[in-house]
């Protein structure tokens, strides 16, 4: 068993390396002992290169011997999602059109994390292109839920999620799209952040939804959230997208939270249009726990409503597919990816993108080029882009009586592998996530309970509006620490 | 509910992919029930609600137009399935009568 990395912190093991408990190097071999035993069985990682980061872990460990230190967080391992470049490394999205892509350059989000120090370790598996709610979309194997093989970790940044839960990194990098960091994380019981859109440059993730995709933590608590928020945060001119802010410094106020313990007259609002559809009986008892639990911290809940809240996933796979067949469409394998020789050019695309698409991404291509063809982008693009205006007045008029809303993450646990195999069954389940990207405000999950019937984590889900992460892990981290 | 009509093979033509005529049946059964239910937005009444294409408010995002060297040439051609002379990408004959190599 790893010593430095059970159940620790990366803000646990900063102070360890501060006070000369434990060196990069003996944190990156425990790291290494790990994923070599223990993710035989559960298959977050794809690959990793042990020289690296052993390598990267010495050059740490010099400069913190010569009171040259990046920062707090200097030699600490990272797991970075397969969708996000890491220089000289294959950046597949677990495809095999992209199997043997090496990426030449740093995401904007790694080249930061190096920036203070933390080394980028591994591959982590996922849905292929991140299309998926169960990483049984991988292309390279599925990822197995750590609490309960049998069940998936969630998808698409289930690799992330489960190497976190079975403690063979301390954080790690996901993407959220439609609920993608926070759905693993609640079915592997580990934080998930998704930042307001705009918070964390997009260069260097391939692209899926542009106008939906974030980059973001899944982490062992709140405070380690926010550090890893506050490392990969602000503007960045290869992203034209990414707001022109500093960096956030959430961490601070998550410890502030973590210590308060308090929510001192906090105003939770309760989307009652998401608790009429059906909720498996283990997470409505969590719920309740959990309002019991805010209200004896201090903390308010009133009823809000989000009244387009049924149309959510509808208006999400018109607007992700459009945007997912539009992002997809430069991988011709000309440049780059396994091509496939055909007879002309135009035959050598339908062949080399026909072999290398999985099933999932395939009929997401072919939605989203059917609502975007000639005669159809009215009735379905251009309706969903006013509809998802109405649900982002939604939210506006909620936070009109609310701080944050408090909401279930999934309806149930983490389900078993094949379980749902009808597709609009895996897409009608990320309900309470994806309403959060069409928005573009920013949402955790934080584990909140075991769900009695199975055995498996519960996570609930804190919205707060764009840009107010502080508030969110304030509340969170007090929550999380009362909870314990 | 009606059934979606989807011409799978004209919409697989559109997006560049090679399916193979055995899947058609399943795939369109797939995409007729993801489109059946999508059709629940015809009951929306959005007159006059301006679409929302992005969840960031920003617009004319300027940079000095300045030509930089990535100096990822070299990194980046060692990822082309197949090169010519070294420095340009192989690609099939795009116009008939055309020279490849």
């Amino acid at each position: 068993m790893a010593d430095t990395l059970d159940r620790k912190t990366v803000h646990e093991l900063a102070a360890g390396l501060a006070e000369k408990r434990w060196s990069s190097v003996e944190i990156v071999k425990d790291c290494l002992d790990a994923v070599r035993t223990r993710d035989k069985e559960i298959h977050a990682f794809l690959k990793f290169d042990a020289d690296d980061a052993l390598r990267e872990a010495a050059l740490s460990d010099e400069r913190r011997a010569a009171g040259k230190a990046l920062s707090a967080y200097d030699g600490i391992p990272v797991g970075i999602k397969d969708n996000i470049a890491v220089r000289d490394t294959t950046v597949s999205c677990a495809s095999k059109l992209l199997e043997n892509v090496v990426s030449p350059y740093d995401a904007t989000a790694v080249a930061k994390l190096r920036a203070r120090g933390f080394i980028p370790f591994g591959r982590l598996n996922m849905d292929e292109f991140a299309m998926g709610s169960s990483c049984e979309n991988s292309a390279f194997g599925r990822t197995m839920n750590p609490r309960d093989t049998s069940r998936v970790p969630g998808g698409s940044s289930g690799g992330s999620a489960a190497a976190v839960a079975a403690d063979l990194v301390p954080a790690a990098l996901g993407s959220d799209t439609g609920g993608s960091i926070r759905q693993p994380a609640a079915f592997c019981g580990v934080v998930g952040l998704k930042p307001t859109y705009g918070r964390v440059s997009r260069f260097g993730l391939v692209a899926f939804a542009s106008s939906l995709d974030q980059i973001g933590p899944l982490a062992k608590d709140v405070i380690d959230a926010g550090i890893i928020l506050d490392t990969v945060s602000g503007k960045d001119e290869k992203d034209s997208t990414c707001l022109p802010l500093d960096p956030a410094s959430s961490s601070a106020a998550a410890m502030e939270g973590a210590e308060r313990r308090a929510l001192d007259g906090l105003v939770f609002g309760m989307p009652k249009e998401y608790f009429s559809g059906p909720l498996a009986p283990g997470v409505a008892k969590i719920m309740e726990q959990t309002v019991a639990q805010i209200r004896s911290m201090g903390g308010k809940i009133v009823d809000v409503s989000l009244p387009h809240t049924k149309y959510a996933v509808a208006v999400y796979y018109i607007i992700a597919t459009a945007e997912a067949s539009a992002n997809l469409a430069r991988f011709d394998a000309v440049r780059y990816g396994r091509r496939i020789d055909g007879a002309d050019l135009v035959d050598t695309y339908f062949k080399s993108r026909g072999a290398g698409f999985g099933q999932e991404v395939i009929r997401r291509i072919l939605l989203g080029t059917y609502v975007l063809s000639s005669g159809y982008y009215d009735a379905y693009y251009l309706k969903a882009q006013k509809v998802r205006t109405l649900i982002r007045r939604d939210f506006a008029e909620a936070y009109k009586q609310c701080d944050l809303l408090l909401t279930p993450v999934t309806p149930a646990p983490a389900f078993k592998f094949g379980e749902k195999s009808d597709p609009l069954q895996m897409y009608l389940s990320d309900i309470f996530t994806i309403a959060l990207n069409l928005s573009g405000q920013c949402g955790i999950s934080v584990p909140a309970g075991t769900d009695e019937a199975t055995g498996m984590p519960v996570g609930v889900q804190f919205l707060a509006p764009e840009l107010e992460e502080n508030r969110l892990l304030r509340a969170a981290a007090a929550f999380e620490a009362v909870r314990g | 509910m009606a059934k979606a009509d989807i011409d799978v093979k004209y919409v697989a033509e559109l997006a560049r992919l090679e399916l193979p005529p055995e899947r058609f049946a399943a795939v369109e059964r797939d995409l007729a029930s993801i489109v059946d239910y999508i059709a629940e937005l015809n009951e929306v009444d959005v007159t006059g609600v301006e679409p929302t294409a992005h969840a960031a408010a920003l617009s004319n995002v300027w940079r000095e137009d300045a030509a930089t060297d990535s100096g990822l040439r070299d990194a980046m051609l060692k990822n082309a399935p197949a090169l010519v002379n070294g420095c340009l990408v192989k690609v099939a004959k795009v116009l008939p009568g055309e020279e490849s190599n």
